[in-house]
C-alpha cells in the first residue's frame, strides 16, 4: 500500500509541475464571465444556465484531465526510461498501475473538488442577488446539493475513463491511445442506442457487431444525470448507488486487464 | 551460500520487421555465476547483448528461455530488491524533480522513515558530488551529472549486488576517476558489483573476472589473468647507452625496435629469440639493461580477437533456430 500511495503522490506532483492545475484558472474566468454576462442578457433562467455551463465544463475539463494525463501515465515512464530505475526498486508492476491510477484519480478529485467549490461561489453569489421571490420561480435552488450527485456521478464517469486511458497506455502509443480512449468514451455515450441497433440497420452483421460493441464499451450516458438535477428532477439514491457499483466494476476489470498486459510486457 | 548471480542459459528474442515475423536473438544461452564480492566485468561491443542481459536480470524484460537468480531468489523477487541497486544505461529521471526529491522519492519506495530518507540523500549526493546542486531540477542538469544521480540512486539501499549499465558513459576524466573509486570502495566493503562497459581501460581496473559477450553469445569468461597470463607473444627489452653498431647488430632478432631517447632503445622481441642470449650480447657491448617485461595479450587485442573470431554468423544460424521453434 506504501508503494503505491508513493507512485500516487508522485503522478499527483507530476500533473501540479505539469501545470495542469492551470485549467482550473480557466474555468474559474469561463464561469464568472458567462454570470456576469448571463446576468446582463436573461431574467430567471441564469442560474439554471450557470448550473448547466458549471456542470459541463467540470465534466469535459475532467475528460481533458482523463484522457491526456491518463494516455501518459505508463506511456511517459517508458519513453523517457525512468521506467527502468523505478521498476528496481521494491515495487511490483501491479503496484505501478495501481499507483499511477490512484495517482491520476487524486489528481482527478482536486480538480473537481475545485470546479465544484467555485460553481458554488458563484451560484451562491447569484443567488445573494436575487430577490426570494424570483427565487421562488426557480426549478431547484441556487445551491442546491443535488448537485454533488452529477458531481460524484461525473467522478465515477472520469475514473473509468482514466481507466480506459490507462489500460491503452500499457500496450500503446499515446497518441493510439487518445484516439481510443476517445472513440470509447463517444461510443459509451451512445451505449444504449447500440444495444437496440437490429431495428434501424438490415445488416445482422452490422447488428451483432453493434451488440458485440454494447456489451464491451460501458454505458458511460448512465453516468449523466447533469439534466435532470439541473431541473429539480429526483435522482434516487438507489440509482447512484448501482450506478456506481456498475462503474466500479467495469474499472476493477480494466484495470485487472491493464495489470495482466502491464505485466508481460517487455521494455526494449 | 548460493552465488549472488545466476544465469543459465539466458536467451532472449525478438520478432523484428514490420510483419514481426524475423527473429532476431538479442542473447543466446548465456550462462554465469558471480560469486558475492566479485566485481564482474560484463564487456562486449556495441550491441552484443550486454544491456539485454541487464535489463532481463532486472526484469525489465522476460527471458525466452533460460532463467537467472540474484542472491539465490529468481529476478523479479520484491524483496529481493530491497538488497540490489542498478543503474541504467544513459539513466533518465523526472525532469521536473530535483535530485533530493527523485532519490527522497526512491527512499519512500524502499520503505525508510522520514530521518533515514534525509540521511540517506544526503550522504549519497554528497558521495556522488551533488551535494550543492541537490535542489536543482534535473532538467537543467548535464549528462555526467544525471549519470551521478543515476549512480547515486542505484546504491541509495546500501544494497548487496549492484548492476551497473556503462556506468562511465557521459563522464568526464574526473568523474570517471570517482566512479572508479567509488567501485574500489564497493568492493572493498564486500559488494558483488556486476558492470557492463565496452571500455576495457576499466574492466582491467576494476575487475577480478571478465565475461565477453560477442552478438549475443558469452565469448570468454574469467578472470583477466587466466584469460591473458599464457598468452605471452615475446619480450620488451628496454636497453640504454646502446650503440649504432650493436643495434644493426642484433636488429633482425627483434620485430620493432623504439627509439626513447638518444641510446635509450626499446626492442620487442619475437619468442624465437630468447631474450636472455640478446641481453648477453647486448651488455657484452656496454648497453645497460632498464627492463625485461613479457608482451603480453592487452585486453583490448584480446577482445578485437574474439569478436573476429565470433564473426558475423553468430546470432544468423540461432535465429534461424528461433524461427524454426517458433513455427
Amino acid at each position: 500500500m506504501r508503494a503505491v500511495s508513493r507512485i500516487a503522490a508522485s503522478v499527483f506532483r507530476e500533473s501540479v509541475r505539469d501545470r495542469v492545475p492551470y485549467n482550473l484558472v480557466l474555468f474559474a474566468i469561463l464561469l464568472i464571465s458567462s454570470s456576469l454576462l448571463l446576468g446582463q442578457l436573461t431574467a430567471g433562467q441564469d442560474v439554471k444556465i450557470i448550473k448547466d455551463l458549471g456542470l459541463a465544463a467540470t465534466s469535459l475539463f475532467g475528460l481533458f484531465i482523463a484522457i491526456f494525463i491518463g494516455i501518459g501515465l505508463v506511456s511517459k515512464e517508458v519513453d523517457r526510461r525512468s521506467i527502468y530505475a523505478l521498476l528496481a526498486k521494491p515495487i511490483s508492476r501491479t503496484q505501478f498501475i495501481a499507483g499511477k491510477y490512484a495517482g491520476l484519480v487524486l489528481t482527478l478529485a482536486v480538480n473537481l473538488g475545485v470546479m465544484t467549490l467555485a460553481l458554488y461561489v458563484v451560484l451562491g453569489f447569484m443567488t445573494w442577488g436575487t430577490s426570494p421571490e424570483l427565487q421562488s420561480a426557480w426549478d431547484a435552488p441556487g445551491l442546491d446539493p443535488a448537485l454533488m450527485k452529477a458531481v460524484f456521478l461525473t467522478f465515477v464517469q472520469l475514473m473509468l475513463v482514466t481507466a480506459i486511458a490507462l489500460f491503452f497506455s500499457t500496450f500503446s502509443s499515446p497518441l493510439l491511445s487518445a484516439a481510443l480512449t476517445l472513440g470509447f468514451y463517444v461510443v459509451g455515450q451512445f451505449n444504449a442506442d447500440l444495444r437496440n441497433f437490429d431495428t434501424v440497420v438490415d445488416s445482422p452483421t452490422a447488428a451483432r457487431l453493434a451488440r458485440g460493441i454494447y456489451h464491451v464499451v460501458p454505458d458511460l450516458s448512465a453516468f449523466d444525470v447533469k439534466l435532470q438535477v439541473v431541473h429539480g428532477l429526483p435522482v434516487p439514491a438507489g440509482y447512484l448507488a448501482a450506478t456506481t457499483a456498475y462503474g466500479l466494476l467495469y474499472i476493477t476489470a480494466i484495470l485487472l486487464v491493464a495489470t495482466f498486459i502491464f505485466s508481460r510486457r517487455d521494455f526494449k | 551460500m548460493p552465488p549472488a548471480i545466476r544465469i543459465e542459459e539466458l536467451t532472449k528474442d525478438y520478432a523484428v520487421g514490420f510483419w514481426r515475423k524475423r527473429p532476431y536473438r538479442a542473447l543466446d544461452r548465456l550462462s554465469l555465476e558471480i560469486e558475492p564480492g566479485e566485481v564482474f566485468g560484463f564487456l562486449g561491443p556495441n550491441g552484443a547483448g550486454k544491456t539485454t542481459t541487464l535489463k532481463l536480470l532486472m526484469q525489465l524484460i522476460f527471458p525466452s528461455s533460460g532463467r537467472a537468480e540474484i542472491l539465490g531468489r529468481p529476478v523479479g523477487d520484491v524483496p529481493t530488491k530491497h538488497r540490489i541497486g542498478y543503474l541504467p544505461e544513459n539513466p533518465s529521471f523526472y525532469e521536473y524533480l530535483t535530485a533530493e526529491e527523485l532519490l527522497t522519492y526512491f527512499a519512500e519506495l524502499f520503505g525508510y522513515p522520514a530521518a533515514e530518507r534525509r540521511r540517506r540523500v544526503g550522504v549519497m549526493l554528497d558521495r556522488v558530488g551533488l551535494g550543492a546542486e541537490r535542489r536543482l531540477q534535473i532538467r537543467k542538469y548535464s549528462k555526467g551529472m544525471v549519470q551521478r544521480v543515476g549512480i547515486a540512486q542505484a546504491l541509495l539501499n546500501d544494497p548487496d549486488v549492484i548492476f551497473l549499465d556503462e556506468p562511465m558513459s557521459g563522464l568526464d576524466p574526473l568523474g570517471r576517476r570517482d566512479i572508479r573509486t567509488l567501485i574500489l570502495e564497493l568492493r572493498d566493503q564486500g559488494r558483488t558489483i556486476f558492470f557492463s562497459s565496452h571500455i576495457l581501460a576499466d574492466a582491467e581496473a576494476l575487475c577480478s573476472r571478465v565475461g565477453v559477450v560477442v552478438r549475443g553469445r558469452l565469448a570468454a569468461s574469467g578472470s583477466l589473468n587466466d584469460m591473458l597470463a599464457f598468452d605471452v607473444r615475446g619480450w620488451e627489452l628496454v636497453v640504454s647507452d646502446l650503440d649504432p653498431q650493436t643495434l644493426v647488430r642484433v636488429r633482425p632478432a627483434a620485430r620493432r625496435v623504439t627509439e626513447i631517447s638518444p641510446g635509450r632503445y626499446a626492442l620487442e622481441l619475437s619468442l624465437d629469440h630468447p631474450p636472455e642470449r640478446v641481453l648477453a650480447d647486448l651488455v657484452s657491448t656496454g648497453a645497460r639493461l632498464v627492463s625485461l617485461n613479457p608482451v603480453r595479450e592487452t585486453l583490448e587485442e584480446f577482445f578485437v580477437r574474439r569478436v573476429a573470431e565470433m564473426g558475423t554468423g553468430a546470432r544468423a544460424p540461432h535465429a534461424q533456430e528461433a524461427s524454426r521453434a517458433g513455427g
